[in-house]
């Protein structure tokens, strides 16, 4: 893809001025995260003295062997559980920290599960529409609209009223994106979201995934295990130690945005990998190493 | 690569297909299917060797085993005759009074069970406090078969109608309840927390997730709550009431009618399977993402 190209996908967008909006919000500090499961002594330590920052309207990508307390951390800044210690901020606002060490659940964080969570009993539409009408904030049909708009922007005219059940994987995966999207979040936390997806559907959704991004400039928080992956979509990579999860390495990957897969066979890219396989490849001895020593 | 490029990726074409597939159509189409499969013609060889086998054991060998046995027949003959012998047969309006009384209470215990039974186990799959008291007392009355409640039912309650009533509820209660339980907690706990993400308070995910999720359990609940109705109905119609299927069974035993004993099994097979047929039916119509699912897969 070449520059030109670039800058039309970018100002190509409706209501051109919500990237630029949104560029500045979805910040995420975590600052000292701790999260111990279990009663002392006898539990698991997920997350020992974990601090990064997720820079606003770029994707950040968690890099750690499974097991590792990736999904850990990433339920702490969700709300979904509480840290033992430390805390966390979207922007400047707390989410959780000293006095009140779980978050809230909410519309401006949405989490895209490793195995998908589209309500199978919902057809498309009305998973995409769930948000914003649970929360009052759209009317029936100003959801409909706006979520038939899109679905048609993101490539997914005409399975409105199918359920989830009846599409592929990789098209449910896009659905549940437009279902988060539809709020407006802060930021979109995706866990292992194309895990279970062959290659090939693998190497179409990331692209899929970079033109949301460059369309909606959402802040994105990714966890994977696979180091290829955090290095074709990351801004930023976290290469995580294995468990307890701590940052071992961050880097800033200086491959210009728009990305596509001709970025692989990159000199860059190479560099990027052989910098990194060799400590995303000593945590995962470890993790191995210490799973065997447990049994 | 231009933007539509990437955005319009090419779909699965069966979805343009089951688009359009109304409810009535995948029926249609599931309808032949079984008719171009062997299962249609498998069925009726099964039934073929099972009366064949009533018939030669009873009629034509009269084997010494089956002596008392009505015959194939004779059953029929009597069952079809507009002057039964034994008083009961398809011409004769006391067959349907007593079908109609056994189909009411069940109706009617069904429908108690499962307006009570449905609630319960949602709220004991939803709250572990209410599930901490009522449970333990749950799992302990449970143990106990319909017919130990026999004579607490009848002494309980007055008439005839109400004790059988009763214990036809019971046992379908039990099913209901259980079953709606283990329906909320099977729920994927991914499917909560994307609700609560996406905005969704404690009342709207109970609505939205918990009861569609346990939708499943909760019919197969109800299919096993129908099936052991009947087995409870009949135990109490032959202990106390005055009509029904179960009293006919056993007072043509008393009265040594045996071909109508036969007739009211036949017929309690017969009215049982459609309960249990509508059962299914409407838990399809309910659920028509898993009937679609199931479509698309091919296989039931
Ligand atoms: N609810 C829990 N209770 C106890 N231990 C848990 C719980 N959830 C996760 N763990 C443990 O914490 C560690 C990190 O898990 P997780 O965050 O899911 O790893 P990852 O997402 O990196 O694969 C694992 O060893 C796991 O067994
Ligand atoms: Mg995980």
């Amino acid at each position: 893809m070449n520059p030109t190209s670039a800058s039309v996908a970018v100002s190509a967008l409706p209501g051109g001025a919500i990237p630029a909006q949104a560029a500045r919000t979805g910040k995420v500090r975590i600052i000292d995260a701790v999260k111990y499961y279990g009663a002392a002594g006898t539990g698991v330590l997920a997350v020992d003295h974990c601090t990064f920052e997720v820079p606003a309207g770029e994707i950040t990508v968690v890099v750690g062997p499974s097991g590792c307390g990736k999904t850990t951390l990433l339920n702490a800044i969700a709300g979904f559980h509480s840290l033992s210690s430390g805390s966390i901020y979207l922007d400047d606002e707390m989410l959780c920290g000293p006095g009140k060490l779980k978050a809230e659940p909410g519309p401006d964080r949405i989490v895209v599960f490793q195995n998908g969570a589209l309500f199978p009993w919902k057809t498309n539409i009305e998973n995409i529409t769930f948000g914003p009408m649970m929360q009052g904030r759209l009317t029936r049909a100003e959801a409909y609209e706006k979520a038939r708009d899109m679905m048609a922007d993101a490539g997914l005219r005409g399975i409105e009223n199918n359920y989830p059940g009846e599409i592929s994987s990789g098209v449910r995966r896009r659905v549940e994106i437009v279902r988060a999207l539809m709020n407006d979040p802060k930021i979109l936390l995706l866990d292992e979201p194309y895990r279970a997806l062959d290659s090939l559907t693998k190497s179409v959704m990331h692209e899929a995934l970079l033109e949301i991004f460059y369309k909606n400039r959402v802040t994105i928080f990714f966890i994977t295990h696979d180091l290829e992956e955090a290095i074709f979509l990351g801004h930023r990579v976290v290469i995580m130690t294995t468990r307890p999860c701590r940052p071992k390495k961050i880097l800033d990957i200086d491959i210009p945005h728009p990305r596509d897969y001709s970025v692989l066979t990159t000199k860059r890219f190479r560099e990027f990998m052989d910098e990194t396989a060799a400590a995303v490849h000593e945590e995962a001895t470890k993790a191995f190493a210490a799973g065997e020593k447990e049994r | 690569m231009s933007e539509t490029d990437l955005t319009k990726l090419p779909i699965n074409t069966l979805l343009d297909r089951s688009d359009q597939m109304s409810s009535t159509a995948v029926a249609m189409h599931r309808l032949s299917l079984w008719l171009a499969s062997p299962r249609p013609y498998l069925m009726m060889i099964g039934f073929g060797l099972f009366l064949g086998f009533w018939y030669l054991s009873v009629e034509v060998w009269k084997l010494p085993r089956f002596a008392e046995m009505p015959g194939l027949t004779t059953v029929v003959s009597e069952w079809l005759s507009k002057n039964p012998i034994y008083g009961l047969s398809i011409f004769v309006d006391e067959y349907y009074l007593h079908i109609w009384v056994s189909i009411r209470r069940i109706a009617i215990a069904f429908f108690l069970a499962t307006a009570i039974g449905v609630p319960l186990g949602l709220f004991l799959g939803w709250s572990k406090r209410f599930k901490q008291f009522v449970f333990p007392v749950f799992e302990l009355l449970r143990p106990i078969p319909p017919l130990a409640w026999v004579p607490l039912a009848i002494v309980m309650f007055h008439g005839s109608e109400t004790p059988v009533i009763f214990l036809t509820f019971l046992a379908s209660f039990y099913a209901t309840a259980l079953n709606t339980m283990l329906g909320v907690q099977s729920i994927d706990i991914s499917y909560v927390r994307a609700a609560s993400c996406l905005g969704a308070k404690r009342w709207q995910i109970f609505r939205h997730i918990i009861v569609p999720g346990a939708l499943p359990f909760i019919f197969t609940g109800l299919q096993i709550s129908v099936g052991v109705a009947w087995f409870s109905l009949v135990a109490g119609e032959m202990v106390s009431g005055q009509y029904g299927l179960g009293y006919v069974i056993n007072t043509s035993y008393t009265m040594v009618r045996y071909p109508t004993i036969i007739i009211g099994m036949v017929t309690l097979g017969i009215v049982g399977y459609v309960t249990s047929a509508m059962v299914r039916v409407l838990g399809d119509y309910m659920m028509q993402w898993r009937t679609r699912e199931l479509a698309l897969g091919g296989e039931r």
